[in-house]
C-alpha cells in the first residue's frame, strides 16, 4: 500500500476546501439553511405535524440526506475530472499508486468533505427546529455509507465525463430530482395510492426514509430495506469502479 | 556496455481500433546516458515513453526498469521514473513549492523539504516557490514540471519535448540542467524535434518511424557514418562546367560558376583532398578560398527519415 500517495492526495483534496471555502462549505450551508427557512418555517407552520414530527424537524433528514448525495457526487466527481481536463492526470498514472489507492484517497476526501459538512448542517438545523435523534449510531451508519456510495458515484461520473456539461447533467437531472421527489419534504403516505406505489422505484426514497428513521423512529419502508439498498447501491458502484481501473476506460488506452 | 536501467523486449501496442503505434521494439538503454528519441510526428515517440511510464497498456512484450518488470512489478518500476510530458499541465491553483512536494508524495517518498528546495534551487525555482503557478511564465511552468518530476529522486527522466515552445536562451539554459542531472547519475531519455538539441546533449540516437525503431547508434558514430561534408572552393574566375580532368571527383558548381562543392563521406574518404587541390592546379583552376561543413543531424534525419518512407 503506498499510503505517502493516499495520504498526500487526500490532503491536497482536503486543503482544496479551505482554498474554495465559500463554494464548498458556505454555499451549501446558506442554500439549505434557506430551505428551512422557507419550508420549515414560512410554509410549515401552516403544516401539521408529519408522522408525529412538526414539519420543520421531519425535513431535517432529507435536506441532510440532499446536501450528502449532491456534494459527495460534486466533490468526487470535479476531484477526478479536473485532472482530466487540465492533463495534470499522467502523474497519477505514471505513479507508483493502484487503482485503489486512487480511488481511497479521492473518494475518502470527498466522502470526508461532504460527510462534515452533513453535520455542520444538522447543527445549523438545530438553530431553527427541535432535533431529536434516536439511533446515533444508525444515523452516522447511514450518514457514513451515502456519502462513501455518493462519492463513489461521483467519481464514477468524474471518469465517464469529457466535458464540464456531462460532469453537471446527472446530478441536475437525475440525483436532484430523485431527491425532490424521494420524500425529503414529504411522508409517502400524504401521496396518492398509485404514486405511493411508483415512488418506491426511487431508491433515494429508501436512503431518505432510513436516514429519517434514525432520528424520529418513524420510516416510510423498514429499515431493513433501506439499508439493503443503500449496499446495494454501493456494490453496484464498487462493481463500476473495479470495472473501470480493469479496463482502464477513459483513463488509459 | 554499462548496466542497463531500460531494457525492452519484443514491445507491440496496437489500439482497439487496429492502429499499430509500436511494432517489435527492443532497445536497452544503459545507466548514465543520454538517449535522444528522433521521430517525425506520429512515428511513436510519446507512445514508447508513455508505455514505459504506465500511461499505456503495451499489447504484447516486456519492459524493465532498472530490473523491474512495468507491468508486474509496476510500484518498483515506476519509482525509478521521472516524467516530463509534452503539454505543459501543472496545477494552475497551487503553489510551485506545494505542486513539486505533492509530487513526491504521490510516488510514495516521505516528506523531504530540504530536497524539495535542492530541487528549486537547482532549477532556478526558488524565488517563485510560494507564487501560483498558472501566474508564472511559460519557460517557468515547463521547469516546474521538471522540478516534479525529480521530486521523487528517479533514476531514469523521460523528457518528451522538453524545450518545446521556449525560447533559445531557456532552452540552452535546460540542456545544462539536462546535463547537470547527468552528472548526478540520471538517465535521462528524451524526445525532440529540435535536432540540435540532440546534437547538442545526446550520446546515443534512437530514430522512430512508423511505431519501430529504424536505427540505434551513438551519435558521433550516425554523424560518422551518414554524414557528408562539403568542401566549398571559392573560385577566382567562374567556371561554365566541371572540366574534365575533374570527372572523378564528385563536384558541382554553385553560385553562378564561382564556386566548386567538393562532396564527400565524413568518414574514411578525406584522402582524395590533396589530389582534388592537386588537380585544381595541374588543371590550371586558381581559388580564392576554402570552407569545409559537416552534416548537421538534421540533414542526417531528413535523410534517413526520407530514404524510409
Amino acid at each position: 500500500m503506498n499510503f505517502h500517495a493516499i495520504k498526500t492526495i487526500y490532503a491536497a483534496e482536503m486543503y482544496r476546501t479551505w482554498r474554495t471555502l465559500f463554494q464548498s462549505v458556505l454555499s451549501p450551508i446558506i442554500s439549505t439553511s434557506l430551505y428551512f427557512v422557507v419550508f420549515g418555517s414560512a410554509i410549515g407552520s401552516r403544516i401539521n405535524e408529519v408522522q408525529g414530527v412538526s414539519y420543520g424537524a421531519f425535513i431535517v433528514p432529507g435536506l441532510i440526506m440532499l446536501s450528502l448525495m449532491t456534494q459527495g457526487i460534486s466533490n468526487a466527481s470535479f476531484a477526478i475530472y479536473f485532472p482530466k481536463f487540465i492533463g495534470t492526470i499522467y502523474e497519477l498514472l505514471s505513479a507508483p499508486i493502484s487503482f485503489v489507492e486512487i480511488v481511497t484517497s479521492y473518494v475518502g476526501a470527498a466522502a470526508t468533505k461532504s460527510a462534515a459538512l452533513g453535520l455542520i448542517i444538522l447543527g445549523t438545523a438545530t438553530l431553527f427546529v427541535d432535533i431529536q435523534i434516536a439511533h446515533p449510531f444508525w444515523m452516522l451508519t447511514f450518514l457514513v455509507l451515502t456519502t462513501i456510495t455518493f462519492s463513489l458515484f461521483g467519481f464514477i461520473i468524474g471518469i465517464w465525463a469529457d466535458n464540464f456539461e456531462k460532469l453537471t447533467i446527472i446530478p441536475l437531472l437525475i440525483v436532484t430530482p430523485l431527491t425532490f421527489l424521494g420524500g425529503t419534504f414529504y411522508s409517502l403516505d400524504m401521496l396518492p395510492p398509485l404514486w405511493q406505489k411508483i415512488t418506491l422505484i426511487n431508491p433515494v426514497v429508501y436512503l431518505v426514509s432510513g436516514f429519517r428513521w434514525s432520528f424520529y423512529d418513524t420510516a416510510d419502508v423498514s429499515v431493513g430495506l433501506s439499508l439493503g439498498m443503500i449496499g446495494l447501491f454501493l456494490a453496484i458502484c464498487i462493481a463500476i469502479v473495479a470495472w473501470i481501473f480493469k479496463t482502464g476506460y477513459r483513463l488509459k488506452s | 556496455m554499462t548496466e542497463p536501467v531500460i531494457e525492452i523486449e519484443g514491445l507491440y501496442k496496437t489500439y482497439d481500433s487496429g492502429f499499430s503505434a509500436l511494432k517489435d521494439i527492443h532497445l536497452c538503454i544503459p545507466k548514465g546516458e543520454i538517449f535522444a528519441l528522433l521521430g517525425p510526428n506520429g512515428a511513436g515517440k510519446t507512445t514508447l515513453i508513455n508505455t514505459i511510464c504506465g500511461i499505456v497498456n503495451p499489447t504484447s512484450g516486456t519492459i524493465r526498469v532498472n530490473g523491474y518488470d512495468v507491468v508486474r512489478e509496476f510500484r518498483k518500476a515506476r519509482e525509478q521514473i521521472g516524467l516530463v510530458p509534452q503539454e505543459v499541465t501543472v496545477e494552475p491553483f497551487a503553489k510551485v513549492f506545494a505542486t513539486v512536494k505533492f509530487s513526491r508524495g504521490v510516488f510514495g517518498k516521505a516528506r523531504d523539504d530540504a530536497h524539495v528546495e535542492r530541487v528549486l534551487k537547482d532549477l532556478s525555482l526558488w524565488d517563485k516557490r510560494d507564487n501560483i503557478t498558472r501566474e508564472v511564465s511559460g519557460g517557468m511552468k515547463r521547469r516546474v514540471m521538471i522540478a516534479k518530476a525529480l521530486a521523487h529522486e528517479p533514476q531514469v527522466l523521460f523528457l518528451d519535448e522538453p524545450t518545446a515552445g521556449v525560447d533559445v536562451e531557456l532552452r540552452r539554459s535546460m540542456w545544462n540542467v539536462v546535463r547537470r542531472l547527468r552528472e548526478q547519475g540520471v538517465t535521462i531519455v528524451l524526445t525532440t524535434h529540435y535536432l540540435e538539441e540532440a546534437e547538442q546533449m545526446a550520446d546515443r540516437i534512437g530514430v522512430i518511424q512508423d511505431g519501430a525503431i529504424a536505427l540505434v547508434e551513438q551519435k558521433t558514430a550516425l554523424m560518422d557514418k551518414l554524414g557528408q561534408k562539403r568542401l566549398s572552393v571559392r573560385l577566382a574566375d567562374p567556371l561554365s562546367h566541371v572540366p574534365e580532368a575533374l570527372a572523378g571527383y564528385d563536384l558541382t558548381l554553385e553560385d553562378a560558376g564561382r564556386t566548386l562543392v567538393y562532396t564527400y563521406s565524413a568518414h574514411n574518404e578525406t584522402s582524395n583532398i590533396r589530389p582534388l587541390f592537386a588537380d585544381l592546379e595541374a588543371a590550371g583552376i586558381d581559388y580564392v578560398d576554402i570552407d569545409t561543413k559537416q552534416s548537421s543531424l538534421e540533414e542526417i534525419f531528413v535523410d534517413l527519415v526520407g530514404d524510409k518512407s
